[in-house]
């Protein structure tokens, strides 16, 4: 059975960049291992030398042509940032703590 | 023309509006005062463009007086399910985290709208990021089912379903990535159609699972939403999963003609539990085009039972992924008072998404982290393969396949208690999706307790024509015709 430890919770959240409060990361430790127990049966379908599906109509992905575009300008691009600074977004530091 | 317009159809309301018998200024005023009027306890619509639809009526009537086309759609009001992206209008997705974002520009299929004379009447509820069967999930209201305000409208597009059933819009469009827009058009009565993936562009859709979403639309006829999706298919360059295949004028395909007409009974989804009056309903929907001269075929999609683990291992997977643009820094809710970037992210996402998205994030992290991608994910996809396969097969023998939309008709509020209950409600829609055909949900008569049943057909790649015809015969034979919800005016 898939039981998730509440390790693995904690690290999936890590991964998924999810702050979970204690009584959430708990209701996710059972909740996940429901499911996860549903999706066992899965592992008994053979799918030896089965292609993976990418879409109904077969099809190539394109390219488009490598000509310049106009494009949503910066000022608009950045209107809806929670912080920003003239066309720049505000991040807080990135190593560290405290400052921009 | 005096009287109610609310209940016209598609069809009719952008015919009299293009003879001049009704100015498209009159429609959406009568629009708005229902919404008023009845929307206080149905809760359909987030946002009401009451300034932007009388202006764009406004619109409409000047060019008809200067003899300027209007469009096909020219004067027709619609809403929008809030995950479809809408220049200058909020658009949350139902979700706290976009709330108060305000896009800087239209998706492909409201420039499409507009283009052919629609007028946007508001954006409507759903599940917050499309992610539920009931609209529950919304971060900001609950909609009621127009039938039965007991019960849920159905979900995700929960807004658009209850809103075209009763008669705040013309009709709707919503989006479908494992039974979203059929499901809720069955719970309220209404037709759905999902069209094939890649039929109508993605550009411009909050996305949820990029493999699976499609948009579609919600009317109360068939000929609606032939003419609705007429106006939205077609290639667009900027998805690059569009198809670049010719769009067929969808209501000459409505015939009234199913003589000979091959319709495939997979006997996976009967054998399956389901209520005594939807059996019942779908039983006539079947017999109602025999009566017309269609031949049922009993056929076996065995990989059927799959489809529910594969889907819920696919949609995580492409959410976990779609949503990590959701940081707390370029659009969207931000957490105060953060140390760092990561406490930033961990933050804003804790805060920000509610606990069906949290939990489709963890479970999409979960199988496709490093070691475990082989099992789960692409083991889902050739799942995919197989259910397409087994769908390609039956086409050999049949033209449409034919199941009930939902095993049971509207659920009551809060009766789903875990979140596999949930997913369950949408036992019979998932594969469509994952195997990226076509499918709609048309209604076939109402349980003794007055709720609708909705009847789910399938078809092949491409050949949404082939089941509007279909869906049409079944309107006629054992559709609501004229009843509407809970008596209203």
């Amino acid at each position: 059975m898939p039981q998730l430890t509440r390790k693995e919770v904690d690290e999936i959240a890590m991964l998924a960049r999810l702050h979970l409060e204690p009584d959430e990361a708990i209701r996710m430790q059972d909740e996940l291992g429901k499911i996860l127990d549903h999706f066992l049966a899965l592992a008994t379908v053979e799918t030896d030398g089965v292609p993976a599906m990418t879409h109904a109509v077969p099809m190539d992905l394109r390219l488009r042509k490598d000509e310049p575009a106009s494009s949503l300008p910066a000022s608009e691009a950045v209107r809806a940032a929670p912080a920003r600074e003239g066309d720049l977004f505000v991040v807080p530091a990135i190593i560290g703590g405290g400052d921009k | 023309m005096s009287g109610p317009t609310e209940w016209l159809s598609v069809t009719d309301t952008a015919q009299k509006i293009s003879t001049g018998e009704v100015s498209a200024a009159r429609v959406v005023e009568n629009y708005l005062a229902r919404i008023t009027n009845v929307d206080r306890e149905l809760n359909a619509y987030l946002t009401v463009t009451s300034d932007e639809a009388r202006k764009a009526a406004a619109e409409i009537d000047r060019k008809r007086t200067a003899n300027q086309p209007i469009g096909p759609l020219g004067g027709v009001p619609i809403s929008l399910k809030d995950n479809l992206v809408t220049k200058g209008i909020a658009t949350t997705a139902g979700s706290k985290i976009l709330e108060g974002w305000v896009p800087p520009y239209d998706g492909a299929v409201v420039e499409r709208l507009r283009a052919a004379g629609a007028i946007v009447l508001g954006k409507v509820n759903c599940d917050e990021f499309a992610m539920g069967s009931s609209t529950e999930r919304s971060a900001y209201k609950k909609t009621k089912n127009p039938w039965d305000t007991s019960r849920v409208p159905g979900g995700s597009s929960g807004g658009s379903a209850a809103s075209v059933a009763a008669g705040l819009c013309a009709a709707s469009l919503g989006t479908d990535t494992g039974g979203s827009i059929r499901q809720p058009a069955a719970f309220c009565g209404v037709v759905g159609v999902k069209p094939t993936y890649g039929r109508v562009s993605r550009w411009g859709v909050v996305a949820f699972a990029s493999s699976l979403d499609q948009v579609g639309p919600l009317t109360r006829t068939v000929r609606d939403s032939a003419l609705v999706l007429e106006a939205i298919a077609g290639f667009d360059p900027r998805d690059s999963t569009s198809l670049d295949a010719p769009v067929p004028r969808y209501v000459d395909a409505l015939t009234g003609d199913v003589k000979g007409l091959r319709v495939g009974i997979p006997h996976e989804y009967f054998d399956a539990n389901i209520d005594d009056e939807i059996r019942a309903a779908i039983d006539k929907a079947k017999a109602a085009l025999v009566e017309r001269g269609a031949i049922l075929v009993e056929i076996s999609l065995p990989n059927t039972a799959h489809a529910l683990p594969a889907y819920y291992i696919v949609a995580p997977a492409e959410a976990s992924s779609n949503l990590a643009r959701y940081d707390g820094i370029r659009f969207g809710k931000a957490a105060a008072g953060a140390k760092n970037l990561l406490d930033l992210y961990q933050r804003s996402r804790g805060s920000g998404f509610g606990p069906e998205v949290k939990r489709r994030i963890m479970l999409g992290t979960y199988a496709l982290r490093s070691g475990y991608y082989d099992a789960y994910y692409k083991k889902a996809q050739q799942i995919r393969t197989l259910i397409k396969r087994d769908f390609d097969k039956a086409f050999h023998h049949v033209d449409v396949v034919l199941t009930p939309t939902t095993p049971t008709a509207a659920f009551r509020f809060n009766s789903k208690a875990t979140p596999l209950d949930m997913y369950l409600a949408d036992i019979f829609t998932l594969s469509c999706n994952l195997a990226g055909l076509p499918g709609l949900s048309v209604p076939c008569g109402l349980t003794v307790d007055g709720l609708p049943v909705g009847v789910q057909l399938m078809g092949k790649p491409l050949d949404e024509a082939t089941l509007l015809r279909t869906a049409e015969v079944i309107e006629s034979a054992v559709g609501l015709g004229n009843r509407r919800p809970g008596g209203r005016p």
